[in-house]
């Protein structure tokens, strides 16, 4: 009976082990580095729409002062909608064309924003409006975090793709996540968005 | 067909291509500023500081800390380094690690008299109360006007009382200058009532934890950590609320939150 005990914790004591050792020699990575993938492309999410959030209000407040800027304004608001309306497939992170696609929805939405801040510039009305002020910070906060949240997702596919792709990890992967696919990252820079076309 | 599949991506060679530009891209990106050393509450790398301005700092930021748990930090930079001061900013606050872990409740007033940019770097944790458009009031109101002048100490004083004004729950205009009253309101209250609620949840997650632990032994725990490259901050959370002397960031973490002005 004793011998029976022994012998039932050194099977528990071995599985112990032998669980150790695997995770030691790194099968968990891959998922690891996956999940943050996954996380910080909820921020990406996350930011976006705290923008896509700000832009009627907004639109509300520069069209009490500047009626006569129609053309910028639907601008804006047609880009929200159509980045908005964007079905994001669940595989959006494996799926070139899907995430290319809402990298421009969203480009477009950063250079309808960026032309609507220049227009702004002409009224001085409403450039001291407070409610415009307060507006105009929470978006520069928010294209700020965007940019951090974008930078921290190419981080982490990064991280990701490597490993997916160097060669213990891959071995591994071939073997035990077949399903795990290189991530998208974005193309285009921040910069390279936020140029406003100013028009006189 | 596992090993098909795996023959197919190593052979394509045009996404491999591909990927290997944007690794370089992505590399190129995450090269990082220098960042002065955090040597206390105040770091005043650029020496624009009086000695009891960074005193009577220290102390309203000790005090604060003590009674809320939330780390706020002064410093002055001698140079952004080319870095706009947003970019700059936010991994500062990461590798300082300000804040407590996992609450991320830091916020930084960052200075650069040289490019002539201020900012208010928000940690995760304190977005909610120090928002952007507060941030973006206080350094239009409190901090600018002052530094027009040239006057930093009055400037950065200015800023800080808002700051811990709005943490602990007031308008930022309490924390006007011509009052000189050194200590900010707080709430204790609030502080008591977290307690309260992380007791009710830390307890039961550290029974479980435990058992958890216990059961599984060390599988799983070498990887839970590991992958993230940012949170360089280090030290623990609560051992920091003494004085100036050894200081050091709670662990906390920034993702942007804030607001900047420049004069």
């Amino acid at each position: 009976m004793r011998s029976k005990h022994f012998r039932a914790l050194t099977v528990i004591a071995a599985i112990g082990f032998a669980l150790a050792g695997v995770s030691g020699c790194g099968v968990n990575k891959i998922p690891t580095l996956d999940e943050q993938v996954k996380a910080t492309w909820s921020e990406v999410l996350n930011q976006y729409q705290r923008r896509s959030d700000l832009i009627p209000n907004l639109v509300e407040t520069v069209k009490g002062y500047a009626h006569q800027e129609q053309q910028v304004l639907t601008q804006v608001t047609e880009a929200r909608a159509h980045a908005t309306q964007m079905q994001l497939p669940a595989d959006i992170l494996s799926n070139p064309q899907a995430f290319h696609q809402f990298e421009q929805n969203q480009a477009a939405v950063t250079g309808a924003l960026g032309r609507l801040l220049a227009v702004a510039e002409a009224y001085p009305d409403l450039k001291s409006n407070q409610n415009f002020l307060t507006l105009q910070s929470q978006l520069e906060g928010t294209e700020n975090r965007i940019t951090v949240a974008r930078r921290d997702y190419i981080l982490a596919v990064q991280e990701y793709n490597t490993a997916l792709r160097t060669i213990p990890q891959r071995w591994i992967a071939s073997i035990l996540y077949p399903d795990m696919k290189v991530r998208e990252t974005f193309t285009i820079t921040e910069q390279a968005q936020q140029v406003p076309q100013v028009k006189f | 067909m596992r090993v098909r599949a795996w023959a197919d991506s190593g052979t394509n060679a045009a996404a491999a291509l591909l990927l290997l530009l944007l690794i370089l891209a992505s590399s190129a990106l995450a090269s990082q500023p220098k960042f002065p050393p955090l040597t206390g509450r105040v770091v005043d790398d650029a020496g624009v500081l009086s000695a009891s301005t960074q005193s009577q700092l220290t102390d309203m930021l000790a005090a604060h800390e003590a009674a809320t748990g939330e780390q706020v930090v002064v410093v002055t930079l001698d140079s952004l380094q080319g870095y706009t001061i947003e970019d700059y900013g936010y991994q500062l606050g990461r590798y300082w690690g300000i804040g407590q872990k996992g609450k991320n409740t830091g916020a930084i007033l960052i200075v650069a008299p040289k490019e002539h940019k201020v900012r208010i770097e928000v940690g995760y944790g304190l977005e909610g109360t120090l928002t952007d458009a507060i941030s973006a009031t206080i350094i239009q109101n409190y901090i600018l006007p002052s530094f027009k002048r040239g006057d930093f100490d009055a400037g950065v004083m200015a800023g800080t009382k808002s700051i811990l004004s709005v943490l602990g729950g007031n308008s930022p205009d309490t924390g006007q200058p011509e009052s000189s009253a050194p200590a900010v309101p707080y709430q204790p209250p609030r502080g008591v009532q977290i307690a309260i609620i992380l007791g009710f949840f830390l307890f039961p997650l550290l029974v479980f934890s435990v058992i958890v632990f216990a059961m599984i032994s060390s599988v799983g725990n070498r990887s839970r950590y590991g992958g993230s490259s940012w949170n360089t901050g280090g030290g623990s959370s609560w051992g920091s609320s003494d004085g100036g002397g050894g200081f050091s960031g709670g662990g906390g973490s920034f993702g942007g939150g804030g607001a900047s002005g420049s004069w």
